[in-house]
């Protein structure tokens, strides 16, 4: 599996892609200092750009990636190697130079703007671990939707509509059943309908950490009083984690059964 | 040897493989036929778990096959379609499949064989067909495996590397090893064969040698014994 690792991760390192991902995060993260000038209120703004863009952007890549590597794929399938190692090998290949580019990206303009002496790295790290978890996630989730579409515009139409739901649809969605059901205790469904949204789940464990009660809004408040703030802190962290584990099980069952 | 006992394969509702009994013996070349559809690659792809039959096991030296594929180890295969990655240069191909075979390999005879050596630092989306194809044999040859699968060996292939291509068959025939090939090329399959087994439909039509089947259709040469056949079955 990491020799597989290793030739996805180069080749796509030596893709324009991946650079254009990294300016692009360069770029960002530079002009939000500029703008901001301060390193607490950038890291505030970079959440919401952070928690709409990483998961398209993972989405995009995932997809894009799976059917472009079809033939590579093809060979591998011929060679002496597990499925298994083959799949989860090129998912990590696309998930980890994602996140390194995430990294290098945001992570060069906030060193060099004084990140170490802030009080704001706490905050920053976890925004990174945040981006992270997320990236991982939406590769894992366009994989499989990639895996159970042969056709290539299906599959990126299923992708993008996937992400449109999650990032924007299943607020709206959920913010009309609050309204609906105003006359009902409303505490469990909300706590259950933000652990099924990953990008709900992350935003409000970054502004958990940050602390900004004024921002949590209702599912962040019932998640706080539920759990508090450092248990739910872990809870959605750990919720997280299973947001990458079950997508990553399910590449490797469904690889499993398929036909090349 | 390999040995295919009751083998099922559909795609949705289309069966493509209907209950496929072979066995193929130890040494020599082994010619799988049919038309279009009949489910040659399937099979071939069977026998090497890059598709999972609905039924039916098959067995590699009397070891049943293992999902997981490392038993591939000890087959050297030719895809129907050389399909590669695009930005990979040849030379980086070539050993990046070694790195990940990790078994003993030697290029180099066949590089020169086929005419590769200028060939070798362009990128793999720059080639033509048949240059593709020769780099596939290449990657099909250079391992010293026992068991070597063929799919449309000769596609785009130019009379001289057809020729090539004939001779480095004949010299691992020499050598012992199992050789199974599927070509709608019936002179270069009446050239080297020495066995047949006609698909049809899913299912075995004929097994056996050219001879024997010129003998079941009354035809003389291969070419016609098969189109003898189709017709005969409105295929």
């Amino acid at each position: 599996m990491l020799k597989i690792l290793k030739y996805s991760f180069y080749d796509l390192i030596r893709s324009r892609w991946s650079y254009v991902y990294l300016l692009f995060y360069l770029i960002l993260g530079f002009v939000l200092l500029f703008l901001n000038n301060d390193l607490s209120k950038a890291v505030i703004t970079l959440m919401n750009v952070i928690i709409i863009l990483v998961p398209l952007i993972g989405t995009i890549f995932g997809v894009m990636y799976y059917y472009n590597s079809k033939e590579f794929t093809e060979l591998l399938l011929a060679q002496p190697i597990k499925r298994s190692s083959i799949f989860i090998g090129q998912y990590l290949g696309v998930a980890l130079s994602l996140v390194m580019s995430l990294v290098i990206g945001l992570g060069l303009p906030f060193v060099l703007y004084g990140l170490f002496e802030s009080s704001a790295i706490w905050d920053f790290s976890l925004l990174l671990i945040t981006g992270a978890m997320l990236t991982m996630i939406f590769t894992a989730l366009a994989f499989n939707i990639a895996l159970y579409n042969e056709n290539k515009i299906k599959g990126f139409s299923y992708a993008i509509l996937l992400w449109l739901f999650l990032a924007v649809i299943y607020d709206g969605l959920f913010l009309l059943s609050l309204i609906i059901f105003e006359t009902y205790p409303l505490d469990k469904f909300t706590l259950i309908a933000t652990v099924f949204n990953p990008i709900d789940l992350s935003r409000i464990l970054i502004l958990l950490k940050l602390d900004i009660s004024a921002l949590l809004g209702y599912t962040g408040a019932i998640f706080n009083q539920f759990f508090g703030t450092s248990i739910g802190l872990f809870s959605a962290l750990g919720m997280l984690l299973l947001w990458i584990i079950l997508p990553v099980w399910n590449i490797k069952r469904k690889a499993q059964k398929k036909d090349f | 040897m390999i040995k295919i006992d009751n083998l099922h394969k559909k795609y949705g509702k289309n069966k493509i493989l209907t209950g496929v009994d072979l066995e193929i013996p130890e040494k020599g070349i082994f010619a799988i036929l049919g038309p279009n559809g009949s489910g040659k690659t399937t099979m071939i792809k069977s026998i090497l778990g890059m598709v999972v039959p609905e039924k039916g096991d098959i067995f590699i030296d009397g070891q049943k096959t293992h999902s997981n594929g490392l038993y591939r180890k000890n087959i050297d295969y030719l895809p129907q379609i050389a399909n590669f990655p695009g930005n990979l240069g040849v030379k980086e191909l070539i050993k990046m499949i070694k790195d990940l075979r990790d078994t003993k390999a030697d290029e180099n005879a066949l590089i020169q064989r086929f005419g590769l050596t200028p060939f070798l630092d362009k990128k793999l989306s720059n080639l033509s067909g048949g240059t593709k194809q020769k780099v596939n044999l290449v990657l099909t040859f250079m391992f010293d495996s026992q068991i070597i699968i063929l799919d449309e060996p000769t596609t785009g292939l130019d009379p001289v590397a057809l020729l090539n291509l004939k001779e480095l068959i004949a010299e691992e025939k020499a050598k012992g090893k199992t050789i199974l090939v599927t070509s709608h090329i019936m002179s270069f399959v009446e050239g080297i064969a020495d066995e047949i087994v006609f698909l049809l439909e899913g299912k075995i039509y004929f097994k056996g040698s050219i001879q024997q089947l010129r003998e079941k259709t009354n035809e003389v040469d291969l070419e016609h014994a098969i189109a003898n056949i189709l017709k005969e079955n409105n295929a």
